[in-house]
Protein backbone atom coordinates (compact mmCIF):
# COMPACT_ATOMS: atom_id res chain seq x y z
CA UNK A 1 0.00 0.00 0.00
CA UNK A 2 1.10 3.20 -0.94
CA UNK A 3 2.77 5.37 2.36
CA UNK A 4 0.63 8.10 1.53
CA UNK A 5 -2.70 6.01 1.40
CA UNK A 6 -2.22 4.60 4.27
CA UNK A 7 -1.25 7.48 6.65
CA UNK A 8 -4.42 9.93 4.84
CA UNK A 9 -6.72 6.35 5.54
CA UNK A 10 -5.22 6.40 8.72
CA UNK A 11 -5.88 9.94 9.84
CA UNK A 12 -9.32 9.80 8.76
CA UNK A 13 -10.63 6.41 9.95
CA UNK A 14 -8.48 6.75 13.47
CA UNK A 15 -9.33 10.47 14.18
CA UNK A 16 -13.00 10.46 12.77
CA UNK A 17 -13.43 7.05 14.41
CA UNK A 18 -12.06 8.67 17.84
CA UNK A 19 -14.12 11.77 17.74
CA UNK A 20 -17.34 9.29 16.60
CA UNK A 21 -16.92 6.72 19.29
CA UNK A 22 -15.73 9.84 21.94
CA UNK A 23 -19.47 11.21 20.62
CA UNK A 24 -21.41 8.15 20.90
CA UNK A 25 -20.16 7.41 24.46
CA UNK A 26 -21.55 11.25 25.83
CA UNK A 27 -24.73 10.20 24.29
CA UNK A 28 -24.45 6.95 26.25
CA UNK A 29 -23.54 8.75 29.50
CA UNK A 30 -25.94 11.48 28.95
CA UNK A 31 -28.79 8.79 29.08
CA UNK A 32 -27.35 6.82 31.96
CA UNK A 33 -27.25 9.74 33.85
CA UNK A 34 -31.29 10.39 32.90
CA UNK A 35 -31.70 6.83 33.93
CA UNK A 36 -29.86 7.04 37.19
CA UNK A 37 -30.32 10.08 38.87
CA UNK A 38 -28.88 10.78 42.16
CA UNK A 39 -30.90 9.73 44.66
CA UNK A 40 -30.69 10.80 48.53
CA UNK A 41 -28.81 7.30 49.82
CA UNK A 42 -29.26 6.35 53.36
CA UNK A 43 -26.15 5.94 55.16
CA UNK A 44 -25.86 1.43 54.71
CA UNK A 45 -24.28 -0.58 57.18
CA UNK A 46 -20.78 -1.48 56.44
CA UNK A 47 -20.37 -3.71 53.75
CA UNK A 48 -18.03 -6.81 53.94
CA UNK A 49 -15.46 -7.47 51.28
CA UNK A 50 -16.21 -11.44 51.49
CA UNK A 51 -13.33 -13.60 52.89
CA UNK A 52 -10.18 -14.11 51.78
CA UNK A 53 -9.74 -16.17 48.30
CA UNK A 54 -8.13 -19.71 49.01
CA UNK B 1 50.79 -22.35 35.31
CA UNK B 2 51.36 -18.66 34.45
CA UNK B 3 49.35 -18.97 31.11
CA UNK B 4 46.48 -20.45 33.89
CA UNK B 5 47.12 -17.43 35.66
CA UNK B 6 47.01 -14.83 33.08
CA UNK B 7 43.60 -16.82 31.20
CA UNK B 8 41.84 -16.06 34.30
CA UNK B 9 43.80 -12.59 34.83
CA UNK B 10 42.01 -11.96 30.91
CA UNK B 11 38.79 -12.42 32.23
CA UNK B 12 39.11 -9.40 34.37
CA UNK B 13 39.02 -5.91 33.33
CA UNK B 14 37.11 -7.60 29.62
CA UNK B 15 34.96 -4.50 30.13
CA UNK B 16 37.54 -1.81 29.96
CA UNK B 17 39.07 -3.59 26.65
CA UNK B 18 35.83 -3.18 25.38
CA UNK B 19 34.63 0.19 26.58
CA UNK B 20 38.33 1.33 25.00
CA UNK B 21 37.73 -0.45 21.54
CA UNK B 22 34.28 -0.85 20.56
CA UNK B 23 32.38 0.49 23.22
CA UNK B 24 31.96 4.55 22.47
CA UNK B 25 28.38 4.27 21.65
CA UNK B 26 28.17 2.45 25.08
CA UNK B 27 29.60 5.17 27.14
CA UNK B 28 27.92 8.06 25.47
CA UNK B 29 24.63 5.55 26.61
CA UNK B 30 25.85 5.56 30.08
CA UNK B 31 25.94 9.15 30.30
CA UNK B 32 22.01 9.40 29.09
CA UNK B 33 21.27 6.75 31.46
CA UNK B 34 23.08 9.23 34.11
CA UNK B 35 21.16 12.19 32.65
CA UNK B 36 17.85 10.45 33.13
CA UNK B 37 18.85 10.29 36.32
CA UNK B 38 19.74 13.47 37.22
CA UNK B 39 16.34 14.74 35.88
CA UNK B 40 14.64 11.93 37.73
CA UNK B 41 16.40 12.84 41.46
CA UNK B 42 17.23 16.55 40.98
CA UNK B 43 13.89 17.88 38.61
CA UNK B 44 11.36 15.62 39.91
CA UNK B 45 10.93 14.50 36.24
CA UNK B 46 8.84 11.40 36.27
CA UNK B 47 10.97 9.29 38.84
CA UNK B 48 8.72 6.72 39.22
CA UNK B 49 9.62 5.73 36.01
CA UNK B 50 12.91 7.48 34.72
CA UNK B 51 14.66 6.13 38.06
CA UNK B 52 14.11 2.37 37.04
CA UNK B 53 14.43 2.95 33.14
CA UNK B 54 18.12 5.44 34.35
CA UNK B 55 19.32 2.43 35.97
CA UNK B 56 18.20 -0.24 33.46
CA UNK B 57 20.10 2.20 30.73
CA UNK B 58 23.33 1.92 32.77
CA UNK B 59 23.26 -1.90 33.32
CA UNK B 60 22.70 -2.65 29.89
CA UNK B 61 25.57 -0.49 28.82
CA UNK B 62 28.31 -2.12 31.27
CA UNK B 63 29.85 -4.23 28.56
CA UNK B 64 29.44 -8.08 28.65
CA UNK B 65 27.45 -7.87 31.32
CA UNK B 66 24.76 -10.11 29.07
CA UNK B 67 21.64 -8.62 30.98
CA UNK B 68 20.11 -8.37 28.12
CA UNK B 69 21.35 -11.57 26.32
CA UNK B 70 19.01 -15.00 27.02
CA UNK B 71 19.01 -15.82 30.43
CA UNK B 72 19.48 -12.20 31.63
CA UNK B 73 17.76 -10.58 34.09
CA UNK B 74 16.76 -7.50 32.47
CA UNK B 75 15.69 -10.05 29.36
CA UNK B 76 13.46 -12.21 31.59
CA UNK B 77 12.00 -8.66 32.62
CA UNK B 78 11.06 -7.75 28.88
CA UNK B 79 10.37 -11.58 28.02
CA UNK B 80 7.73 -11.67 30.84
CA UNK B 81 6.46 -8.20 30.86
CA UNK B 82 7.30 -6.81 27.93
CA UNK B 83 6.77 -8.97 24.86
CA UNK B 84 3.90 -10.19 26.27
CA UNK B 85 2.23 -6.52 27.26
CA UNK B 86 1.35 -7.74 30.59
CA UNK B 87 3.32 -5.08 32.61
CA UNK B 88 1.67 -1.89 30.48
CA UNK B 89 -1.76 -3.77 30.95
CA UNK B 90 -1.59 -3.98 34.32
CA UNK B 91 0.00 -0.24 35.08
CA UNK B 92 -3.72 0.16 33.31
CA UNK B 93 -5.65 -1.07 36.32
CA UNK B 94 -3.81 0.85 38.35
CA UNK B 95 -4.51 4.20 36.72
CA UNK B 96 -7.69 3.27 36.41
CA UNK B 97 -8.13 2.69 39.95
CA UNK B 98 -6.76 6.42 40.43
CA UNK B 99 -8.83 7.75 37.99
CA UNK B 100 -12.05 9.95 38.68
CA UNK B 101 -14.63 10.12 35.79
CA UNK B 102 -16.91 12.01 38.15
CA UNK B 103 -15.73 15.69 36.84
CA UNK B 104 -16.56 13.99 32.69
CA UNK B 105 -19.61 12.60 33.90
CA UNK B 106 -20.76 16.06 35.01
CA UNK B 107 -20.44 17.67 31.60
CA UNK B 108 -20.27 14.48 29.17
CA UNK B 109 -19.71 16.82 25.89
CA UNK B 110 -16.01 17.35 27.00
CA UNK B 111 -15.64 13.96 26.00
CA UNK B 112 -15.00 15.52 22.32
CA UNK B 113 -12.15 17.57 24.03
CA UNK B 114 -10.66 14.20 24.62
CA UNK B 115 -11.31 13.14 20.94
CA UNK B 116 -9.48 16.55 19.87
CA UNK B 117 -6.73 16.36 21.70
CA UNK B 118 -5.31 13.17 19.84
CA UNK B 119 -4.82 15.03 16.84
CA UNK B 120 -1.20 15.66 17.11
CA UNK B 121 -0.80 11.46 17.17
CA UNK B 122 -1.89 11.68 13.57
CA UNK B 123 -0.59 14.39 11.79
CA UNK B 124 2.77 13.19 13.59
CA UNK B 125 2.18 9.53 11.67
CA UNK B 126 1.91 12.04 8.36
CA UNK B 127 5.08 13.52 9.53
CA UNK B 128 7.08 9.76 10.50
CA UNK B 129 6.06 8.44 7.11
CA UNK B 130 7.40 11.66 5.09
CA UNK B 131 10.67 11.23 7.24
CA UNK B 132 10.79 7.71 5.66
CA UNK B 133 9.77 5.33 8.42
CA UNK B 134 7.90 2.45 7.48
CA UNK B 135 3.96 1.88 8.36
CA UNK B 136 3.86 0.54 11.52
CA UNK B 137 7.09 2.46 12.73
CA UNK B 138 5.32 5.85 11.89
CA UNK B 139 2.35 4.61 13.84
CA UNK B 140 4.51 3.57 17.35
CA UNK B 141 6.00 7.35 16.98
CA UNK B 142 2.69 8.99 16.35
CA UNK B 143 1.12 7.17 19.19
CA UNK B 144 3.73 9.44 21.05
CA UNK B 145 1.26 11.88 20.49
CA UNK B 146 -1.17 9.97 23.02
CA UNK B 147 1.22 11.21 25.86
CA UNK B 148 0.29 7.73 27.59
CA UNK B 149 3.42 5.52 28.34
CA UNK B 150 1.37 1.94 28.66
CA UNK B 151 -0.42 3.12 25.65
CA UNK B 152 2.88 3.59 23.68
CA UNK B 153 4.79 0.63 25.40
CA UNK B 154 1.76 -1.79 24.40
CA UNK B 155 1.38 -0.70 20.59
CA UNK B 156 5.09 -0.01 20.08
CA UNK B 157 6.35 -3.26 21.77
CA UNK B 158 3.77 -5.26 18.85
CA UNK B 159 4.87 -3.40 15.77
CA UNK B 160 8.10 -1.94 16.38
CA UNK B 161 10.20 -3.38 19.46
CA UNK B 162 13.42 -1.69 18.40
CA UNK B 163 12.04 1.72 18.70
CA UNK B 164 10.58 0.57 22.60
CA UNK B 165 13.19 2.57 23.93
CA UNK B 166 13.05 5.42 21.82
CA UNK B 167 9.44 5.77 22.41
CA UNK B 168 8.90 5.44 25.84
CA UNK B 169 11.47 7.87 26.80
CA UNK B 170 9.92 10.02 24.44
CA UNK B 171 6.65 9.36 25.69
CA UNK B 172 7.88 9.61 29.57
CA UNK B 173 9.78 12.81 29.21
CA UNK B 174 7.82 14.84 27.80
CA UNK B 175 4.49 13.99 29.54
CA UNK B 176 6.17 15.62 32.34
CA UNK B 177 7.31 18.59 29.97
CA UNK B 178 3.82 19.26 29.73
CA UNK B 179 3.61 22.39 32.07
CA UNK B 180 6.75 23.87 30.04
CA UNK B 181 5.57 22.62 26.19
CA UNK B 182 1.29 23.51 26.81
CA UNK B 183 1.07 26.90 27.98
CA UNK B 184 2.77 29.44 25.25
CA UNK B 185 0.80 27.41 22.75
CA UNK B 186 -2.54 28.00 24.95
CA UNK B 187 -1.33 32.09 25.72
CA UNK B 188 -0.88 32.21 21.56
CA UNK B 189 -4.22 30.62 20.51
CA UNK B 190 -6.66 32.43 23.13
CA UNK B 191 -7.75 35.95 23.34
CA UNK B 192 -7.80 37.93 26.50
CA UNK B 193 -11.58 37.37 26.70
CA UNK B 194 -11.57 33.84 26.10
CA UNK B 195 -8.84 33.01 29.16
CA UNK B 196 -11.40 34.54 31.36
CA UNK B 197 -14.37 32.89 30.63
CA UNK B 198 -15.58 31.41 33.63
CA UNK B 199 -17.81 28.08 33.70
CA UNK B 200 -20.69 27.21 35.88
CA UNK B 201 -19.48 24.90 38.69
CA UNK B 202 -19.49 21.24 38.98
CA UNK B 203 -22.73 20.82 40.58
CA UNK B 204 -21.60 16.74 42.12
CA UNK B 205 -24.59 15.62 40.00
CA UNK B 206 -23.77 11.72 39.52
CA UNK B 207 -25.16 8.86 41.10
CA UNK B 208 -22.95 5.94 42.37
CA UNK B 209 -24.79 3.48 39.78
CA UNK B 210 -23.98 5.70 37.05
CA UNK B 211 -20.33 5.98 38.36
CA UNK B 212 -20.68 2.13 38.57
CA UNK B 213 -21.89 1.90 35.05
CA UNK B 214 -19.63 4.26 33.15
CA UNK B 215 -16.56 1.95 32.99
CA UNK B 216 -18.94 -0.92 31.80
CA UNK B 217 -20.15 1.07 29.25
CA UNK B 218 -17.09 2.29 27.72
CA UNK B 219 -15.47 -1.12 27.73
CA UNK B 220 -18.36 -2.40 25.82
CA UNK B 221 -18.68 0.35 23.37
CA UNK B 222 -14.96 0.45 22.55
CA UNK B 223 -14.56 -2.91 22.64
CA UNK B 224 -17.44 -3.27 19.97
CA UNK B 225 -15.87 -0.75 17.71
CA UNK B 226 -12.57 -1.28 17.96
CA UNK B 227 -11.68 -5.10 19.61
CA UNK B 228 -8.05 -4.96 19.18
CA UNK B 229 -7.87 -2.32 21.74
CA UNK B 230 -10.13 -4.14 24.15
CA UNK B 231 -7.03 -5.43 26.46
CA UNK B 232 -6.09 -1.90 27.19
CA UNK B 233 -9.15 -0.44 27.44
CA UNK B 234 -10.93 -2.92 29.38
CA UNK B 235 -8.16 -3.00 32.04
CA UNK B 236 -8.33 0.72 32.71
CA UNK B 237 -11.91 0.19 33.21
CA UNK B 238 -11.40 -2.74 35.58
CA UNK B 239 -9.49 -0.77 37.18
CA UNK B 240 -12.13 2.04 37.64
CA UNK B 241 -14.83 -0.36 38.55
CA UNK B 242 -13.14 -1.81 41.09
CA UNK B 243 -12.68 1.33 42.89
CA UNK B 244 -16.10 2.89 42.29
CA UNK B 245 -17.50 -1.00 42.96
CA UNK B 246 -16.52 -0.10 46.52
CA UNK B 247 -16.39 -3.43 47.87
CA UNK B 248 -13.10 -4.88 46.88
CA UNK B 249 -11.03 -1.90 48.51
CA UNK B 250 -8.29 -4.47 48.98
CA UNK B 251 -8.41 -5.22 45.47
CA UNK B 252 -8.49 -1.66 44.36
CA UNK B 253 -5.44 -0.22 46.98
CA UNK B 254 -2.97 -2.88 45.33
CA UNK B 255 -3.76 -2.13 42.10
CA UNK B 256 -2.88 1.59 42.76
CA UNK B 257 -0.17 0.51 45.10
CA UNK B 258 1.65 -2.92 44.94
CA UNK B 259 1.13 -3.62 41.42
CA UNK B 260 1.61 -0.60 40.04
CA UNK B 261 4.61 -0.32 41.78
CA UNK B 262 6.46 -3.50 41.54
CA UNK B 263 5.35 -3.83 37.96
CA UNK B 264 6.45 0.34 37.08
CA UNK B 265 10.13 -0.71 38.78
CA UNK B 266 10.71 -3.96 36.40
CA UNK B 267 9.13 -2.19 33.24
CA UNK B 268 11.28 0.46 33.69
CA UNK B 269 14.58 -1.81 33.78
CA UNK B 270 12.77 -3.84 31.18
CA UNK B 271 12.73 -0.29 28.97
CA UNK B 272 16.12 0.74 30.35
CA UNK B 273 17.77 -2.32 28.80
CA UNK B 274 16.69 -1.90 25.32
CA UNK B 275 18.61 1.31 25.62
CA UNK B 276 22.41 -0.40 24.92
CA UNK B 277 24.12 1.81 22.77
CA UNK B 278 24.71 0.22 19.23
CA UNK B 279 20.99 -0.05 19.33
CA UNK B 280 19.51 3.22 20.60
CA UNK B 281 22.13 5.70 18.97
CA UNK B 282 20.77 6.04 15.95
CA UNK B 283 19.36 9.03 13.58
CA UNK B 284 16.14 7.78 13.78
CA UNK B 285 16.34 8.04 18.11
CA UNK B 286 16.88 11.59 17.58
CA UNK B 287 14.08 11.89 14.59
CA UNK B 288 11.61 10.24 17.59
CA UNK B 289 12.73 12.53 19.96
CA UNK B 290 11.88 15.50 17.78
CA UNK B 291 8.30 14.14 16.36
CA UNK B 292 7.49 13.14 20.07
CA UNK B 293 7.94 16.64 20.73
CA UNK B 294 5.81 17.73 17.48
CA UNK B 295 3.03 15.29 18.32
CA UNK B 296 2.37 17.39 22.34
CA UNK B 297 2.30 19.96 20.11
CA UNK B 298 -0.48 19.41 18.02
CA UNK B 299 -1.99 17.89 20.49
CA UNK B 300 -2.16 21.24 22.61
CA UNK B 301 -3.22 22.85 19.30
CA UNK B 302 -5.93 20.60 18.29
CA UNK B 303 -7.28 20.72 21.80
CA UNK B 304 -7.18 24.57 21.98
CA UNK B 305 -8.69 24.95 18.97
CA UNK B 306 -11.54 22.46 19.21
CA UNK B 307 -12.08 24.25 22.51
CA UNK B 308 -12.74 27.70 20.66
CA UNK B 309 -15.09 25.88 18.64
CA UNK B 310 -17.11 24.60 21.78
CA UNK B 311 -16.70 28.05 23.36
CA UNK B 312 -18.36 29.33 19.98
CA UNK B 313 -20.97 26.73 19.13
CA UNK B 314 -21.44 26.82 23.48
CA UNK B 315 -21.95 30.72 23.09
CA UNK B 316 -19.37 32.01 25.55
CA UNK B 317 -19.89 29.29 28.49
CA UNK B 318 -16.70 26.73 27.92
CA UNK B 319 -13.41 28.02 28.03
CA UNK B 320 -10.97 27.10 25.25
CA UNK B 321 -7.98 26.80 27.81
CA UNK B 322 -9.71 23.58 28.64
CA UNK B 323 -8.89 21.94 25.75
CA UNK B 324 -5.76 21.19 26.39
CA UNK B 325 -6.08 19.13 28.67
CA UNK B 326 -7.82 16.72 26.15
CA UNK B 327 -4.62 14.67 26.25
CA UNK B 328 -3.55 11.35 28.59
CA UNK B 329 -1.30 13.13 31.12
CA UNK B 330 -3.26 13.18 33.40
CA UNK B 331 -3.42 15.08 35.90
CA UNK B 332 -0.55 17.35 35.06
CA UNK B 333 -2.66 18.82 32.41
CA UNK B 334 -5.30 19.58 34.29
CA UNK B 335 -3.08 21.62 36.31
CA UNK B 336 -1.68 23.40 33.62
CA UNK B 337 -5.35 25.09 32.20
CA UNK B 338 -6.19 26.04 36.14
CA UNK B 339 -2.83 27.72 36.93
CA UNK B 340 -3.16 29.16 33.26
CA UNK B 341 -6.64 30.66 33.69
CA UNK B 342 -5.91 31.74 37.13
CA UNK B 343 -3.18 33.77 35.45
CA UNK B 344 -5.45 35.51 33.97
CA UNK B 345 -8.57 35.78 36.18
CA UNK B 346 -7.45 34.84 40.40
CA UNK B 347 -10.90 34.03 40.70
CA UNK B 348 -11.51 31.71 37.82
CA UNK B 349 -11.64 27.80 38.94
CA UNK B 350 -11.13 25.73 36.05
CA UNK B 351 -9.59 22.33 37.68
CA UNK B 352 -12.68 20.52 37.55
CA UNK B 353 -13.60 21.14 33.79
CA UNK B 354 -10.24 20.73 33.46
CA UNK B 355 -10.04 17.61 35.23
CA UNK B 356 -13.03 16.39 33.21
CA UNK B 357 -11.32 16.89 29.63
CA UNK B 358 -8.08 14.92 30.93
CA UNK B 359 -9.61 11.97 32.17
CA UNK B 360 -11.84 12.25 28.54
CA UNK B 361 -8.35 12.66 26.92
CA UNK B 362 -7.57 8.98 28.70
CA UNK B 363 -10.18 7.33 27.22
CA UNK B 364 -9.55 9.00 23.57
CA UNK B 365 -5.87 8.43 23.93
CA UNK B 366 -6.84 4.53 24.49
CA UNK B 367 -9.50 5.14 22.09
CA UNK B 368 -7.34 6.56 19.24
CA UNK B 369 -4.90 3.66 19.54
CA UNK B 370 -7.37 0.75 19.59
CA UNK B 371 -8.58 2.19 16.31
CA UNK B 372 -5.56 2.58 14.88
CA UNK B 373 -4.55 -1.14 15.72
CA UNK B 374 -7.98 -2.52 14.50
CA UNK B 375 -7.44 -0.12 11.74
CA UNK B 376 -4.05 -2.14 10.90
CA UNK B 377 -5.73 -5.37 10.94
CA UNK B 378 -8.74 -4.39 8.73
CA UNK B 379 -5.97 -3.62 6.40
CA UNK B 380 -4.12 -6.55 6.54
CA UNK B 381 -1.04 -4.50 7.72
CA UNK B 382 -0.96 -7.08 11.04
Amino acid sequence: MDKWVFGISMTVVGMGGTLLTLWILSLFTVILKKAFPPVEESPSAGKSEGGRAK
Amino acid sequence: MIESILAGLSGLGAGFVYLATQGLPNVIMMLVGGALLYLAIKKDVEPLLLVPIGFGCLLVNIPLGDLMEQGGILRSFYDIGIITELFPLLIFVGIGAMTDFAPLLENPKILLLGAAGQFGIFLTLLLALALGFSQLESVCIGIIGACDGPTAIYVTTQYAPHLLGAVSVAAYSYMSLVPIIQPPIMRLLTTQREKTIRMAMVQGTISKTTKILFPILVTLVTGLIAPKGLPLMGMIMLGNFLKESGVVTRLTSASENEIANVVTLFLGLAIGGTMEGHAFLKMQTLAIFGLGLVAICLDTVAGVLFGKLMCFLSGGKINPLIGAAGISAYPMAARVVQHQGHLYDKKNYLLMHAMGANTGGQIGSVMAAAIMLSVLKGMGLV
